[in-house]
């Protein structure tokens, strides 16, 4: 290198151009493949190199945990990374690029459904192996799907809409009781609700229909707070919401039949990984539907000019009231999922806190966009996890992080970007690929 | 009855009359003027026609059917269109979604269409796209269709409202100040479209305007505001010379000039 140093910054700008032009050829399909690899390789070698390179074990969230807890390992902690992750999916996506561009387009050729079935199928996966390797994974994946659903939802209200709403862990909290109550009344033979009144072999199947009935309490939650706070303008909403928020979780903190202050426990262990990413991708399917169709953008007209969304035919009442519902719902169906994950819930958990965590995922992925909501939450619930050894100096570092992205980017990460299906699995043929 | 009818408008801002028994028979087809000096109230009259604001007396009736009172998407929808003096755009929004955004009143997908995305809600969005392409094909600005509206030069931007207007397939469209801010070569090309959209749709127009030339040029018949009180109706050339418009608009000496 120092020998030909004066060539060096032209060779590595090509380089690296010519990687970012590789890799832009690179369709997701061929991406899945290779971590769908790198997950394959970890689990069958990943031990071994771990020994090999001094580790305690393999490290379970990309080596955030042991890089802060033991700064030595850190070296070791990389090349594994490298080894496992890095260059395993780099290698092979550049390597399928090709075969995969003419599978993606020979899938593009049926439905656009099943290019997503595919893509899907190979996700999850990938997934299911990664966290295969340890409960701990499993664990912080399910949370981490879940708060992708509860950022998209208030996203609808606080980005789509334009609206400040305060009440989403109230709404989050609706579900959860609701659907709690209702595995533990018929599924479950427990210490609060007694016998259980149907047979407890049904309780998987009809724990779809519990979710959505819990999604719809927590959309007439919702009805409570809109009919007063949308019949004007203003900063209404935020003040009655966040009065909601603190009535609910007293209300539950109060009724003795809920368990009071300790909460219920002992929900069946309906949860499964398939199903949360099932609801997951569900909710971000039916949301990204709604908010791209011309019902959902009239939510943009009424946020960015009301008076003329209502000159131009647009309902906006109802518009608001729709989407208010909407994204209450889908709180309330992750809080249903949410209790029956950890099998326990308790009032202490749907509290100021958990306000701030939602709001802060909104707003640093970006408001006005499902990629945003989806980064967002990704990002913050696995940095949660993994400052989770700072312990306090956690929720120094996750504001600080916030403020920053406020100065810089005021709407968050990535805002106002349409998140197109076909887009995204179509081949990433470059025109100058036969040059 | 004519296809808008007012009768005896009257409209208080608290203690202050804004408007004052206001009186209006727009037949199919015509193009009307409201012409007055500033602040006489003109688009107050418009807010009240279109439902932003409730009258505090008097009946408006559109196609025989009695408005007043109703909210500004129940009249958009009956067939009342209108533009904006101070472009009223949503910021973030494409310049085709603008035009697909004003068919919303007749979107039947419902909920479900939207939630799920079925069969039918992708041929409905595809006929409104369609249909916004020849709106904006009729405007002259259809090659910026995927254009974020705040992007748009100011001319640009009230076409993208008219376009937006038209796409309620209104009876009456109400313009307000449709060349304001505009250069004289904007100007003629509004002119034009005005005139083309209205043979080509066989539209009641009302327009507000402060440029004579251009509501000489229009409107068949034209009134005048001052005060909230309308003092003067006829053809251009019979507003044109009398005294008590001239007054309102001149003053006494004639200091100002007019466009």
């Amino acid at each position: 290198m120092n020998t030909h140093s004066g060539e060096t910054p032209a060779a590595s700008g090509s380089l690296k151009k010519r990687l970012r032009r590789d890799l832009a050829r690179v369709p997701l399909l061929a991406w899945l493949c290779g971590a769908m690899a790198a997950v394959v390789l970890e689990r069958f070698c990943g031990p071994q190199l771990a020994d090999l390179l001094g580790l305690p074990k393999v490290p379970v969230l990309f080596g955030f945990l042991i890089i802060l807890k033991q700064p030595l390992l850190i070296p070791s902690t990389l090349v594994f990374l490298t080894l496992i992750y890095g260059l395993p999916i780099l290698l092979l996506s550049r390597l399928l690029a090709r075969p995969a561009n003419r599978l993606a387009a020979f899938l593009l050729q049926a439905p656009l459904a099943v290019s997503v079935l595919v893509h899907l199928a190979l996700f999850y996966g990938t997934l299911h192996l990664w966290s295969d390797l340890s409960a701990y994974r499993v664990l912080t994946l399910k949370l981490t799907l879940i708060a992708v659903m509860l950022t998209l939802s208030l996203n609808v209200i606080n980005g789509y809409m334009g609206e400040f709403s305060c009440s989403h862990p109230a709404f989050m909290a609706l579900g959860a009781y609701a659907a709690s109550v209702m595995t533990l009344l018929f599924f479950v033979k427990d210490k609060q609700f007694g016998e259980a009144l149907l047979p407890p072999a049904l309780g998987p199947f009809m724990f779809p229909l519990v979710l959505v009935v819990a999604g719809a309490v927590a959309a007439i939650g919702a009805l409570v707070i809109a009919i007063p706070s949308f019949r004007t303008r203003g900063d209404y909403l935020a003040i009655i919401s966040l009065a909601f928020l603190f009535i609910v979780k007293s209300l539950i903190e109060n009724l003795e039949w809920l368990g009071g202050p300790r909460g219920l426990s002992s929900q069946p262990n309906y949860a499964s990984l398939p199903t949360v990413f099932a609801w997951a991708a569900a909710c971000i399917w039916i949301i990204n539907n709604f908010v791209r169709s011309t019902l959902g953008k009239a939510l943009n007209a009424v946020r960015d000019d009301e008076i003329a969304a209502d000159a131009m035919t647009v309902d906006t009442r109802r518009t608001k009231m729709v989407a208010f519902l909407f994204g209450a719902f889908w709180a309330g169906v992750a809080g249903g999922l949410f209790a029956h994950v950890l099998r326990y819930v308790n009032p202490g958990s749907f509290g100021r806190q958990n306000l701030a965590e939602v709001l802060a995922m909104v707003y640093f992925g970006g408001l006005n966009s499902v990629y945003g909501s989806i980064v967002g939450a990704v990002s913050l619930s696995l940095l949660g996890e993994a400052l989770r050894p700072l312990e306090l100096f956690k929720w120094i570092i996750i504001p600080l992080m916030l403020i920053l992205v406020m100065i810089f980017r005021p709407t968050g990460l990535i805002a106002f970007r349409e998140f197109d299906v076909r887009k995204l699995v179509q081949p990433k043929q470059n025109p100058d690929q036969e040059v | 009855m004519a296809l808008l009818q007012v009768d005896h408008m009257t409209h208080f801002f608290g203690g202050l009359r804004a408007v004052h028994d206001y009186n209006l028979s727009l037949e199919a087809g015509q193009i009307r003027g409201l012409i007055g000096p500033n602040g006489a109230g003109k688009t107050t009259v418009f807010n009240l026609l279109t439902g932003i604001h409730t009258p505090t007396e008097g009946h408006i009736h559109l196609d025989g059917q009695e408005i007043t009172g109703k909210p500004p998407h129940r009249i958009a929808s009956l067939g009342l269109a209108r533009t904006f003096q101070n472009l009223c755009l949503w910021r973030h929004m494409t310049v085709l979604e603008h035009v697909k955004m004003a068919r919303y009143s007749r979107i039947s997908y419902g909920l479900i269409g939207a939630f799920f995305g079925t069969p039918k809600r992708h041929r409905e969005e595809a006929a409104i796209e369609a249909k916004a392409h020849t709106l904006l094909q009729l405007v002259g600005i259809d090659h910026l269709a995927d254009q974020v509206v705040v992007n748009l030069p100011y001319g640009a931007q009230r076409r993208v409202e008219l376009a937006r207007a038209l796409a309620i397939e209104p009876k009456v469209l109400f313009l307000d100040e449709p060349t304001a801010g505009m250069n004289p070569e904007e100007l003629v090309q509004m002119m034009e479209i005005i005139r083309r959209v209205h043979a080509e749709f066989d539209l009641a127009i009302y327009l507000i305007e402060h440029r004579l030339k251009m509501v000489m040029e229009l409107c068949e018949v034209i009134q005048t505001l001052v005060f909230g009180e309308v003092v003067a109706e006829g053809p251009p050339e019979e507003i044109q010379t009398n005294p008590v418009v001239i007054e309102a608009y001149l003053g006494k000496e004639g200091v100002e000039s007019s466009c």
